[in-house]
């Protein structure tokens, strides 16, 4: 048993990486790596985001919040005080985390539609916050932000650089930075879901009551996936500062929670290779409907509609399901 | 020093009543189907852009409106019957994405017939404004207050006079069992929806003098109307106004008083103020999970 779920835990891995390494294959210029890297990062966030969503069953409509803190963070302490990237991204993760779990402590009491409030307020007061405190954020027009910087390494994405003899730029680089950023965030969400954290927290998704009935401290494990997903949310926030080079307070605004949010239910909440597959769709859709041109929102917003009236459970749970029924009908054909 | 206070005491009750009158909507589409329409806001841009596009191509005032009100109400009836009622098994939080769908499917509409600038709409009546104690009250605010409490009365008289105001009732407190009776749930879904549209039309039209309008002004004033019914308590239509008056009168003061770049900050900090110490609002009824 426990045999198997090692097996499946890493075949998904596996394809996930080989998908990522045959990928570049299909790339043809920087703007594909550019929109593949940010789908990746975002990806990594809406791992981290699906956590607490698709497993413990708490709603969160803010958590572009803790990303625009993330980035801000990375952004103002290497840019305005000169820190290096690494240590900016673990001191704003770290402080986001304290921020998550003083007011997660509180506000994950609510239930339902309560909690999506108490959330969309939370993300709402910290884009209000980042878009008026000018001296610090350059309020609603932005600020640049440094190329990440790894040990001495800069990181930028119109660099060149020599890897094993050969010789690749930096949009490259930054492709294979966040595809490893994304391998390593899925498979601690993968190992977390398959803990005993994890068991606790899906006895929190079934009944809420009948788990702490049974014992399990409902409250501290909410508290807890509530600040693992506000510090997946916050670092990947920092790699997007460092990618991106320039932030505004769009990246912690409520159009981006919703976005988020999207992502994990229109990919499937509670899988994490769903979500992953949310985060694609949803970045390469407006790709796609660039060529309606002025009826894309209308597209957008239709086809976002149809796919979760008709796949209420998302994308790749009903996929599979459609794939493991016409399996069985041919191996019952068979016998 | 008085004058001050009570301009922005008259800012806020006007804007109150509009975020009461939107409240309201989620109140009633939240009692009878649990949902809660992040489309809402919508009705309200409809009800405004359509009664301004009218009026320009030389509508009458009053049937520009009227034509508007009944647009927003096709259009709630669209908006159960082909997106919420087919989803009948979906989680919360899929809904929540359905509606969210539903409002960038209307915005984009909204845009593509009506452009992306702001419009402006006249007054109801003369550009005057009343003096009270050195106040300055818009003669538009006391139409939004006399058509807010109308639409106030005529809602209590919908739902304890008539019969089908009271089978919406009986739908929200028991499906089931209303179902039993005979009651048409389906039915009774679809006049919800309805009537919350015609209600967000209203309140569109009424404060689109004071706000102007444009495509996308039904996103923050929806989640106003989602903040204001959530310090009331979801499901309690006291509590929608009073959630509505409360937050507007909030929003003035912190705009006159501390700065208006935070008032937003403020009325969010003050829903979670209210949660932190009500968790279901003011008036929110007190639920036991069944497990």
């Amino acid at each position: 048993m426990m045999n198997r779920f090692m097996q499946s835990r890493l075949r998904g891995l596996i394809v996930l990486a080989l998908i990522l390494i045959i990928l570049p294959a299909f790339l043809a210029n920087s703007f594909h790596y550019e929109l593949v890297t940010q789908m990746a990062i975002l990806a990594a966030t809406v791992v981290g985001l699906n956590l607490l969503v698709g497993y413990a069953g708490q709603i969160s409509l803010g958590h572009a919040g803790f990303f625009g803190l993330g980035a801000y963070f990375s952004g103002i302490a290497t840019g305005t005080y000169g820190w290096p990237s690494v240590p900016a991204l673990l001191v704003g993760a770290i402080l986001v985390a304290i921020i998550a779990w003083v007011v997660g402590r509180p506000i994950l009491r609510l239930k339902g539609h309560y909690l999506s409030m108490a959330t969309l307020a939370v993300g709402f007061i910290i884009a209000i916050i980042l878009n008026n405190e000018r001296d610090f954020t350059g309020g609603p027009d932005g600020m640049p932000v440094p190329a990440l910087e790894v040990f001495g390494w800069e990181l930028s994405a119109f660099g060149q650089y020599s890897l094993f003899g050969l010789t690749i730029e930096g949009f490259q680089a930054w492709y294979i930075f966040a595809s490893v950023v994304l391998l390593v965030a899925v498979w601690f969400a993968l190992n977390l879901i398959e803990s005993p954290i994890g068991r606790a927290l899906r006895s929190v998704h079934g009944s809420e009551v009948a788990a702490s009935v049974v014992g399990v401290n409902t409250a501290k494990y909410k508290s807890l996936v509530f600040v693992i997903s506000a510090i997946y949310a916050s670092l990947m926030g920092g790699l997007y500062a460092h990618f991106q080079g320039f932030i505004t307070p769009a990246v912690a605004s409520f159009e981006f929670s919703i976005l988020f949010i999207t992502m994990v239910v229109l990919g499937g909440m509670g899988s994490t290779f769903g979500v992953i597959l949310g985060a694609v769709v949803l970045k390469l859709l407006p790709q796609v409907l660039a060529d309606f041109q002025e009826l894309e929102t209308v597209m957008f917003g239709l086809i976002l509609m149809l796919t979760m009236i008709f796949m209420p459970k998302g994308l790749l749970p009903t996929l599979t399901a459609i794939v493991s029924r016409r399996m069985r009908k041919k191996a019952g054909g068979e016998a | 020093m008085l004058a001050e206070f009570l301009q922005y005491l008259f800012t806020g009750i006007t804007i109150g009543a509009t975020y009461a009158l939107i409240a309201l909507g989620f109140t009633l589409i939240y009692n009878a189907s649990h949902v809660i329409n992040f489309a809402q806001g919508e009705f309200l841009m409809i009800g405004g852009m359509a009664t301004v596009s009218l009026t320009a191509m030389g509508v009458p005032m009053v049937l520009a409106v009227v034509l508007a009100i009944i647009l927003a109400g096709v259009l709630g009836i669209a908006l159960q019957r082909l997106a919420i009622a087919p989803a009948k098994q979906a989680d919360v939080v899929t809904l929540i994405i359905i509606t969210i769908g539903a409002s960038i499917f209307i915005r984009g509409i909204a845009q593509v017939v009506w452009g992306k600038e702001y419009h402006v709409m006249q007054n109801f009546s003369s550009d005057l404004p009343i003096r009270v104690f050195g106040a300055v009250l818009n003669s538009q605010s006391l139409w939004v207050l006399g058509i807010g409490a109308v639409v106030v009365v005529a809602l209590v008289l919908f739902f304890t006079k008539t019969l089908t105001g009271k089978a919406i009732l009986a739908t929200s407190m028991n499906k089931e069992a209303a179902r039993l009776v005979g009651i048409r749930t389906q039915m009774v879904l679809m006049l919800a929806f309805m009537v919350s549209a015609l209600l967000g039309a209203v309140a569109g039209i009424v404060v689109a003098p004071i706000t102007f309008t444009s495509y996308d002004i039904g996103i923050i004033l929806g989640l106003k109307g989602f903040v204001a019914a959530a310090i009331g308590g979801l499901g309690s239509g006291v509590g929608a106004i009073v959630g509505g008056i409360a937050l507007g009168i909030v929003e003035a003061m912190a705009a006159g008083y501390i700065s208006s770049d935070y008032k937003d900050a403020v009325a969010f900090s003050m829903i979670l103020l209210v949660l932190f110490f009500m968790p279901r609002g003011l008036f929110g009824a007190k639920v036991v999970e069944r497990v």
